[in-house]
């Protein structure tokens, strides 16, 4: 009996209406107070292609990918063969059987149920007929998973409220799957759902939705941004949220501007411009933007303009798979530009993270004069994930950094943009407009003393760069601190991820636990590295590294700029575009302790997917 | 010239405008250009138009991108904000600055290399946006700080200081202009202040995108006899269409004209500016024949200036977005922040 936990696949035809449907199952799932791990896996196309949605159900909150599938809905008899495959020895295979379909396995258990047929009896529209199969699955479903029924049809009312008359087909169509599986098929079957309170207060949400009402919370008024998958739903996200939250009640006006702009350079270029005159703003992309922004960011970096960027990790490189997800931009993010440049990066593990780091990147992009980048990834982005609930405090400013006001120019003598009057390497701004005899300066991205007067002087500019690094010594003081998991008798041994990996791991030291293997655990959240990160290293004899890319980028990162001897860092790496399991995390470190010493040879994961 | 620096001192007599500031006011650092560059007279007649119009400098913001042009906004203003972007991507980073605050005037100084090659993209998508803007190209045909080879705006019949051809058709910015929707858009020359200084005060009052293409020869690599961007053959070849005198808001206007060969035209902020056809036959408010005319006279190898076309009809940018009027930047936590009792509902509607 697998209650409340097993993983369920869906396999649909990409255009067919399958996604809303797909969702609400996944949704009643955790409305049962029972955790759900929704994944759509989709194709870089409209309509016509095979489309896959995945949904792990744990009430231990393991909620990481798995391979393995315990049912499959498969409903596309293009992937049929794959689909089929797929499913685990013992596992259920539900599918239309209004179609006969060879099925060349006698180790799964077979329940067809005729969809086709079914709906082209109850209803007449031919748009119907189709999206009402997607209804009447997710029907049949609730009676052989032994689902809440109440809930989902509350969810139909609620997720047609205003358009009532679509709610009694949808509910037509819902009893019409439930009741052939009661009549037909010994339901519940041993894989069920039971409610549970394993949920407690968390929510449902993408990290693109969440990083975009987190923009929302940090103030921000300007988004600028070009569509780009996985990306694009940060600014639809923050649209949808500043319509319900920015609107001046008496006039209409909009307390914000988003521009879909002609390219990532005018993106990035609209951003910088705005925050340069002093309005929070942000732009969304992934890869190939971040590969078109360089050239602005090393302006934002050197002339020390804030800027707010979410890159929505896909997998590269080149146009590479812009339906899977990677973590491979970390190199190209941390030393984006030519020249002596460095950037602040955030990983968010969840969408509580994409949230918390909006408001916290804007605060550090303000703080630092420098571009900060929130390194999501497209499992985060564009996957429902159970989260901790949303939180801001009450009553406070915008933390805008060292920006002077008119007054205190006329306190002050001679303004200086880029002199470091505290010591941290962190120059005082103006806005433009500020005073009308002191303050201006000329924003360049030539080489400039700290008067912002151009110079050609190298012993100048030197030191300009050099107080650029003072700045990023500042900078490991203020981002988000590592977060540690110890092994109970503590380890010698340590394992440093970050990301979307981080909802694998717990998972991972349980099965690696039961094979005696105990990892202590750093959770990885910024980039410029604190002491703590370095500490953790020396304190460990080997160092386990997962990442989700094929060159082991941030261990690269970790031994350029913490001087570590590279053979203490054992890469652990999964890029075949899914999202890193558990299994494959204990395995690949499994595999290598069993190899010995010889933490230079490096575990591979990653296989082409299917 | 560029080892002196310029003194701070003026003549105690020079001629203050209405807020009390003298010309030498206006002014900026030392110029760096060659001596003779045509830009250095674009910078005057800015600090003119400036001067005249009674700006508070600090609510100018002036931008630039890369190259002789784009070096110029650091001669001009010293008391306003400058930014000196990036090659070709000045108008996405004034597009930005603007919708932080549309209270500032923005003044952008491009080249023909800056705008017409690698800012070909972002030049076309900020005119057809309506930034509030004066865009000016200084304009040459040439890409001087890289000693001299063609841009897109070099005429095809013009030819290199070597003798090289020019086997491309030029890129005519003004016509661009017209046809993607810039609701300003004039060319002036820079060896004719009198006619450029009332084009660039109408272009400052003028609300929504303004465009002035000068041509600005480049006196170093582009002023020779093949040449069309050289001193000598735009004085020989120049057909001003309208003569342009702005007219401040609280003026009368007392010249006498011709009748039939005056149009008055309000800007936004109720000064106008006067146009005096010189061409009776054109007419700056229809831009499909502003078009023609330019592609019949440029056939010609005329270079027809003056304020080509004009629409005070259509939104600027903010105004298009239905945007706040208050400036963006202007507002803080309370305006911006919802508090946590909305972020709670909206927890509560994810569960």
């Amino acid at each position: 009996m697998k209650t409340n936990d097993f993983v369920i696949k869906f396999a649909n035809v990409n255009g067919s209406g399958s996604a809303s449907a797909n969702a609400l199952f996944a949704k009643a799932i955790f409305r049962m107070g029972v955790p759900v791990a929704p994944k759509n896996i989709f194709p870089s196309n409209i309509q016509g292609l095979p489309t896959w949605f995945e949904v792990r159900v744990n009430d231990k909150g393991h909620l990481g990918r798995r391979d393995g599938i315990d049912m499959m809905v498969a409903m596309n008899p293009q992937s049929w063969d794959q689909d089929v495959a797929a499913i685990v020895p013992g596992g259920y295979l539900l599918y239309d059987s209004t179609f006969i379909r060879e099925i060349d396995r006698d180790d799964i258990k077979t329940i067809g149920v005729p969809l086709t047929k079914l709906c082209n009896e109850r209803f007449t529209i031919p748009r119907e007929r189709q999206l009402f199969k997607n209804v009447a699955y997710v029907g049949a479903l609730t009676a052989l998973l032994d689902m809440d029924f109440e809930v989902v049809k509350g969810m139909i009312s609620e997720q047609f409220r205003g358009k009532d008359k679509a709610i009694a087909p949808n509910i037509d169509a819902l009893n019409l799957g439930r009741e052939y599986a009661l009549k037909y098929f010994d339901c519940p079957l041993d894989i069920r759902v039971a409610t549970s309170d394993a949920v407690g207060d968390q929510i449902l949400i993408e990290g693109n939705a969440a990083a975009g009402l987190g923009c929302v919370f940090a103030g921000a008024t300007v988004a600028a941004w070009y569509p780009i998958t996985p990306s694009t739903s940060v600014a639809e996200a923050f649209e949808k949220y500043c319509h319900q939250l920015r609107i001046e009640p008496d006039t209409g006006k909009k307390k914000f501007a988003i521009v879909q702009a002609e390219d990532e350079l005018a993106a990035i270029g609209m951003a910088i411009g705005a925050n340069w005159n002093g309005a929070r703003a942000f732009t969304a992309t992934s890869g190939p933007g971040i590969s078109l922004m360089s050239e602005f960011l090393g302006l934002a970096y050197f002339a020390e303009v804030p800027v707010l960027l979410f890159n929505i990790q896909r997998g590269g490189p080149s146009t590479g798979m812009p339906t899977r997800t990677q973590q491979s931009d970390i190199i190209s993010c941390a030393y984006a530009s030519h020249g002596d440049t460095k950037h602040v990066l955030l990983f968010p593990s969840d969408p509580t993270e994409c949230f918390d780091f909006a408001m916290q990147g804007f605060d550090l992009s303000d703080g630092l004069q420098t571009p900060v980048i929130v390194m999501s990834d497209l499992d985060l982005g564009m996957n429902d994930w159970t989260t901790a609930p949303f939180k801001i405090e009450d009553g406070v400013e915008l933390n805008r950094g060292k920006v002077l006001d008119a007054e205190q120019l006329d306190e002050i003598g001679r303004f200086g943009r880029y002199l470091d009057v505290d010591g941290d390497g962190i120059p005082y701004r103006t806005y433009p407009g500020t005073h009308p005899e002191k303050g201006a300066f000329f924003t360049r991205g030539t080489s400039h003393d700290e008067y912002a007067v151009y110079t050609e002087d190298g012993k100048v500019n030197a030191r300009v760069m050099r107080r650029l690094s003072h700045k990023f010594e500042t900078a490991k003081t203020l981002v988000p601190a590592p977060e540690f998991g110890q092994a109970e008798q503590g380890s010698t041994m340590g394992l440093i991820h970050f990301g979307t990996t981080a909802i694998a791991v717990p998972e991972a030291m349980e099965l690696l636990a039961d094979r005696q293997i105990h990892l202590d655990t750093m959770r990885l959240r910024a980039f410029p590295f604190s002491k703590e990160v370095e500490d953790f290293i020396h304190s460990h004899e080997k160092v386990f590294v997962v990442e989700q890319n094929r060159d082991a980028q941030m261990r690269s990162l970790l031994v350029n700029e913490c001087g570590i001897d590279p053979a203490r860092l054992v890469p652990i790496l999964n890029f075949d575009g899914f999202p890193i399991t558990a299994v494959a995390i204990a395995d690949m470190v499994t595999e290598q302790l069993g190899e010995g010493e010889d933490a230079g040879e490096q575990a591979q994961g990653g296989f082409a997917a299917e | 010239m560029t080892y002196i620096a310029k003194p701070k001192f003026h003549h105690p007599n020079l001629p203050r405008n209405d807020l009390g500031l003298t010309r030498r006011d206006y002014e900026g650092s030392m110029s760096t250009l060659c001596a003779g560059c045509g830009h250095d007279s674009v910078t005057a007649a800015i600090v003119e138009a400036c001067f005249e119009l009674n700006l508070p400098a600090h609510k100018v913001a002036k931008m630039s991108g890369i190259g002789c042009s784009s070096k110029t906004p650091t001669y001009f203003l010293s008391k306003s904000h400058g930014f000196n972007s990036v090659h070709g991507r000045m108008p996405s980073v004034a597009t930005g600055a603007n919708l932080a605050n549309n209270e500032l005037k923005y003044i952008g100084v491009s080249g023909d290399g800056d705008t017409a090659s690698i800012g070909f993209g972002q030049f076309a998508h900020a005119v057809r946006r309506q930034v509030d803007m004066l865009y000016v190209v200084e304009n040459n045909g040439t890409y001087g700080l890289t000693k001299g080879q063609f841009s897109a705006t070099n005429d095809r019949v013009s030819v290199g200081r070597k003798g090289q051809v020019n086997a491309f058709e030029s890129i005519d910015l003004v016509s661009i202009a017209i046809q993607l929707g810039a609701s300003f858009v004039a060319r002036g020359f820079s060896g004719d202040k009198d006619q450029l200084v009332p084009l660039m005060k109408a272009a400052l009052s003028h609300k929504g995108f303004a465009f002035i293409d000068v041509i600005s020869p480049c006196v170093t690599f582009n002023n020779h006899g093949g040449s069309t961007k050289s001193f000598e053959f735009v004085r020989d070849h120049e057909h001003t269409v309208t003569g342009a005198d702005y007219v401040p808001h609280r003026d009368e206007i007392t010249a006498d004209y011709a009748e039939g060969s005056v149009l008055d035209v309000t800007l936004h902020d109720e000064s106008r500016v006067r146009l005096r056809k010189l061409d009776a036959t054109y007419d700056p408010s229809d831009r499909a024949a502003a078009l023609q005319y330019m592609m019949e006279h440029q056939a010609k190898d005329e270079v027809v200036t003056g304020l080509l076309y004009l629409n005070t009809g259509d939104d600027e940018l903010k105004e298009k977005m239905d945007v706040t009027a208050a400036p963006l930047n202007s507002l803080g936590a309370a305006e911006l922040r919802p508090d946590m009792a909305t972020l709670e509902k909206i927890n509560a509607g994810l569960r």
